[in-house]
């Protein structure tokens, strides 16, 4: 995807449409929905700095117990356990930081790596609960 | 749905009702605008009526903040008003429900309002 402003909710809705195929229920689409929205959106904001020639790579990968999706961009990257926890009594009214959490609280596995370029490779997972 | 909102005044307080999605790109920026304004008109009490919003993503989440550390800042009081169950879960997810001072009826949240 182009690093467009348009391509938040373009993913985003993507992530519903590939959760319901896959058969999750309506709350687990929204919340698919929202961690893709997020990631996509960090991706847009933090790893490609909204320069349009720059990718975002995303991918969904249907496993028989989980659905895992790869947001990839060609930023500089960055480690989880760098991000701030928007809780926190200094964090909880700053404006931005709290993507991560959200991912967080609606997927069952969040991770990031560095992509073979140097780019963040946020990889996200949702386990069928059957 | 994209973004909508309109304002109406009971009696000094400001009702700011709002439909739609309030994400990057979508409502985010018209949302802080219209916080601007009317502090700029002299609009210090402000009661953001979320119940027609049905998806808010953390730059939403983060123009909620922003427009309720403006309004302290200028001395009023910015409060919300009938969440549904998605944005009650993200409030409570990021811990906002503690920051904010939140109602679900009109006329009890007017009347919380400093005089």
């Amino acid at each position: 995807m182009e690093t467009l402003i348009e391509s938040i909710a373009l993913a985003e809705e993507m992530g519903v449409r590939v959760a319901a195929a896959a058969g999750f229920g309506e709350d687990d689409q929204y919340k698919i929905g929202l961690a893709v929205h997020e990631g996509v959106m960090n991706a847009f904001q933090y790893g490609n700095k909204q320069r349009r020639e720059r990718k975002i790579h995303v991918t969904f990968e249907l496993h028989e117990d989980k659905l895992v999706i790869h947001v990839i961009d060609q930023g500089t990257g960055f480690r989880l356990e760098d991000v701030p926890d928007p809780r926190e009594d200094e964090n909880v009214l700053e404006d931005n930081g709290r993507g991560v959490l959200l991912m967080k609280a609606f997927m069952d596995e969040v991770d990031v790596h560095s992509s073979e370029a140097g780019g963040a490779k946020l990889v996200m997972a949702k386990l069928h609960k059957r | 749905m994209s973004f909508r909102a309109t304002s109406r005044e009971v009696g000094d307080v400001t009702v700011i009702d709002m439909d739609g999605r309030i994400t990057l790109g979508e409502g985010s920026a018209l949302l802080r605008d219209l916080v601007r304004e009317k502090l700029g008109t002299g609009h210090r009490k402000i009661l953001m009526n979320l119940g027609g919003i049905n998806y808010i993503d953390s730059t939403g989440l983060g123009e909620l903040v922003s427009g309720y550390r403006l309004v302290k800042s200028e001395g009023g009081e910015l409060k919300l008003l009938n969440l549904n169950k998605k944005v009650t879960d993200l409030l409570q997810i990021t811990k906002l429900y503690t920051v904010f001072d939140i109602h679900n009826h009109e006329a009890e949240a007017v009347a919380s309002f400093q005089p």
